[in-house]
């Protein structure tokens, strides 16, 4: 590419965003004004509102595709580029640079948005008027981050000075990881698309939305939404621990709250929608919660970049915590008038008629969310209160998260057991036992065997919730089962198909329902996962050639230790062999980089599954190479051995697997074939 | 002398507590116990985020040397309180990972329950406001059903299509 089209990039850049500014103010502004004014001259106004949303759509995609490009061209007159990249970066991560840094990540934001409203303007005659009013609340959210965008992080501002350097600083080591290119746009995904059914929801309290469609037009906005979150977080997790090398997937950071705290109040959103659905209860609560969780997520972005927490994922501190701040108030009053204007609209259609019903179990259910999400906000911002208040920062880590949200999780995990076994509206007690006897059953079976099998509870509380977790967690698998097995043998009975032919049907008939339950078993084989921490082991060493380090049933021994050099980095790494007894079962590769643009060293663990070995079935061999000493110049090598992790991901692609199967619509009944008697209908001439 | 159900579920659950409770606190800690437990509870001071013992910064200026003052805490004796006193002295209170359960640092522990509590209340609260609520008006010269044979049709409805 020619110097000049180099140079260019820049100024496409800056263009195209100006442009995308101008329209979404467009969009907004005219947008709004054609909804006051109302009538049909202002349907031809909203619609140039409706197609300005979609050019600037284009205009923002423009502005993404000249700071990729950028990344690609190594422009490193753009210190934004300068900052994230290097030119022995490889191609996917070039492409990462996207969402490396501040303002190319608030670009990518902005870009996911656009996206959003562009599908959202395109889908506008399901409901003209209630898109119209979503359009705007998605311009308007999209205006704040194009002033973001132009005004306090320019993602193509150019270096002072105007000498443009021969090579980039790199990215952050850390980021240079495959998950890593996929983790952030899940995440952003989550976070961004908590926009469109916010954006709906307030249209339908502005505008007195009669009914519940706007519920109905949300919920795969919603399901997808809170898909793509959840695959974030736990891609998250799952790069922590496959590259931070401290043997763990969750610190508390303030960071991974800030994404816990928006699904959490999601869930809440997902489970409470449904009284709204089918019993027109919950409507205030309902347009809370999704208030809420778009709340939480642009909390969690102002958390992230305002500097006022300290973590390890934050973003440089800047000045951008006080746009993020005046935003946060702007829209909680905007929403809050409107509804003192209209909560009267908000009112319930029916009332609850037993504490034994689904619908109780949605508000403990909902109850026990919010709080959950109370407390992880709390403890994030607690320093903050504390340096107030006292003077002083307190650190608020694992040990307060374990000992406030485990039992909190607890009990919730308990209500999903439960939860499924009760009946809309009223639940008789003899029903509720003859449904919950066999799953408790099992449940204290799988108690009572862990029990045996050395579990002991009174030794540490963390056992303690161990068991309790693993018991809970088999409830709600048990209750999973009963429930598909149930309805299987109803169908079963009015069809005369095999039982699993009619689960399988039952499955396809209410995709909703038990789409959702595969997601609580999904939840059930994380909690599995999760409950292993407290029998982890750890074990450190110099280790020379020959060696030999003992942990948990393996011994490790050194082979030997190897070097490598490319572009981008330079490795050096141990090459292990394992033994258990005699057996030599692997040989692993913990590796140690020290990248040459930003003189960074990064730790990348290796990780070796075992399954059914033994009471655990599964647990992760994690060695990390963590350099030398500095005074001996022996190699170290740190051994964890954790239980239970690798079912972590495999809940979550079972989670995943059960949100895709509430996305597909339910198919037809099959008639029963029970023969039914048909009485002979005298003949009807013609003209009768 | 028979216990009435309800009784019977009360012993149950009161029996159920006091073996929650020994559990909880009969557990007797020996000195790696207590080591790792105390370094689960700090910070290391280098600014990596990380607990104490999770710290995996070779060369780190202050994870071993902590580590080997815990160790030594330790076998000198000194109870929990006194090791997380002595270290918060030196490296100041953001070396403890957990807010103090005495003076402010109280208020942290207090608050997610004492909003669990409110909220249960609000939502006893709720249920009951609702529940109080009259019934739907039903149209002229329909009689409705209620007690044994509401709970019938009820049942028979939710048999037929409960799937």
């Amino acid at each position: 590419m020619s110097q000049l089209s180099i140079n260019a990039l820049p100024q496409i850049g800056s263009f195209a965003l100006l442009l995308a500014l101008a329209l979404a103010g467009y969009s907004f502004l005219v947008g709004l004004f054609a909804l006051i004014l109302g009538g049909r001259e202002s349907d031809y106004l909203g619609e140039t509102a409706r197609r300005a949303g979609i050019a600037a759509f284009g205009a923002i995609v423009l502005a993404s595709v000249a700071l990729v490009t950028a990344a690609f061209t190594n422009d490193f007159s753009i210190a934004y580029i300068f900052h994230h990249s290097n030119r022995d970066l490889p191609g996917p991560y070039k492409f990462a640079v996207l969402w490396s840094g501040q303002e190319g990540s608030l670009l990518f934001w902005s870009l996911l948005l656009a996206t959003y409203g562009f599908v959202l303007r395109l889908r506008y005659k399901t409901d003209a008027r209630l898109f119209s009013h979503a359009s705007v609340v998605i311009a308007a959210v999209q205006v704040f981050f194009l002033l973001l965008l132009n005004f306090a992080a320019h993602p193509f501002a150019v270096l002072a000075g105007g000498n443009i350097p021969a090579d980039g600083s790199g990215l952050n080591p850390l980021l240079q990881y495959p998950e890593m290119v996929i983790h952030p746009p899940m995440l952003y995904l989550g976070y961004v698309g908590f926009t469109v059914p916010f954006a709906f929801a307030f249209g339908a309290l502005v505008m007195k939305y009669p009914g519940e469609k706007w519920i109905h037009i949300t919920r795969r906005w919603t399901m997808v939404t809170w898909g793509f979150l959840t695959i974030g977080i736990f891609l998250g997790a799952h790069w922590a621990y496959s590259v931070l090398g401290w043997g763990g997937y969750w610190g508390w950071d303030p960071v991974e709250n800030a994404s816990l705290m928006p699904w959490l109040m999601g869930t809440a959103f997902l489970h409470s929608v449904m009284m709204q659905e089918k019993r027109g209860m919950l409507k205030t609560w309902n347009m809370w919660l999704v208030f809420g969780t778009f709340f939480l997520s642009i909390l969690g972005t102002f958390l992230t970049r305002s500097g006022i927490i300290s973590s390890v994922h934050a973003f440089a501190q800047s000045s951008i915590g006080t746009w993020f701040l005046v935003f946060l108030l702007m829209i909680f009053i905007t929403f809050g008038v409107f509804y003192i204007l209209n909560f009267r609209y908000l009112r319930s259609e029916h009332k609850l008629e037993s504490m034994l019903s689904r619908e109780s179990s949605f508000l403990f259910n909902n109850l026990l969310f919010v709080i959950a999400c109370f407390t992880v906000l709390w403890g994030t911002f607690f320093p903050v209160i504390s340096e107030w208040v006292q003077g002083n920062k307190v650190t608020v880590g694992a040990p307060f998260y374990n000992n406030v949200a485990v039992p909190i999780a607890l009990i919730l995990l308990l209500l999903t057991a439960i939860g499924p076994l009760l009946a809309w509206r009223r639940t008789s007690f003899e029903s509720l036992k003859r449904n919950f006897m066999w799953p408790a059953a099992g449940a204290l079976s799988i108690g009572a065997l862990m029990m045996i099998l050395g579990v002991r509870p009174w030794k540490d509380i963390a056992y303690f919730y161990s068991l309790m977790a693993a018991m809970l967690a088999a409830l709600v698998t048990f209750t999973v089962v009963s429930e598909f097995v149930r309805g299987g043998q109803v169908i079963q009975r009015h069809t005369g198909f095999s039982l699993p032919g009619s689960m399988l049907h039952l499955y396809h008939r209410n995709t909703r329902r038990y789409g959702g339950y595969i997601v609580h078993f999904g939840v059930a084989v994380v909690i599995i996962g999760i409950l292993g921490t407290p029998f982890n082991r750890e074990a450190e060493k110099e280790m020379g050639f020959g060696d030999k380090m003992n942990i948990g049933p393996y011994t490790l021994v050194c082979q030997s230790y190897t070097q490598d050099d490319n572009p981008n980095y330079g490795n050096e790494w141990a090459i292990i062999n394992v033994f258990k007894g005699n057996e030599q079962i692997t040989t692993m590769y913990p590796e140690r980089r020290e990248y040459k643009a930003s003189s960074q060293p990064q730790t990348l663990p290796r990780i070796h599954e075992t399954w059914g070995e033994d009471l655990f079935l599964v647990r992760d061999l994690y060695l990390v190479y963590e350099g030398r000493n500095q005074d001996t110049g022996r190699p170290i090598i740190k051994a964890h051995l954790n239980p239970m992790v690798p079912w972590i991901w495999i809940g979550l692609v079972i989670m995943i697997f059960g949100t895709i199967t509430c996305l597909v619509p339910n198919a037809e009944p099959i008639r029963a074939t029970v023969p039914v008697r048909v009485e002979t209908v005298p003949a009807v001439g013609a003209g009768d | 002398m028979t216990l009435t159900m309800k009784s019977f579920l009360r012993r149950a659950g009161q029996f159920s507590l006091i073996v929650v409770a020994l559990f909880t606190l009969l557990g007797v800690g020996d000195e790696d116990a207590r080591f790792q437990y105390l370094g689960h509870h700090m910070m290391c001071v280098c600014s990596c985020g990380q607990v104490l013992l999770e710290c995996n910064h070779v060369g780190c200026q202050y994870s071993d040397r902590m580590r080997m003052e815990l160790a030594a805490a330790i076998d000198r004796g000194d109870n929990d309180d006194l090791t997380l006193q002595s270290f918060v002295q030196k490296y100041g209170p953001t070396v403890v990972a957990a807010p103090s359960t005495s003076g402010f640092g109280r208020v942290a522990w207090i608050m997610p329950f004492a909003a669990l509590l409110a909220g249960m209340a609000g939502l006893v609260w709720i249920v009951r406001a609702w529940r109080m609520r009259p019934p739907p008006a039903i149209a002229d010269g329909i009689q409705p059903l209620r007690g044994p044979e509401l709970e019938r049709y009820r049942e028979q409805a939710d048999k037929e299509t409960h799937l």
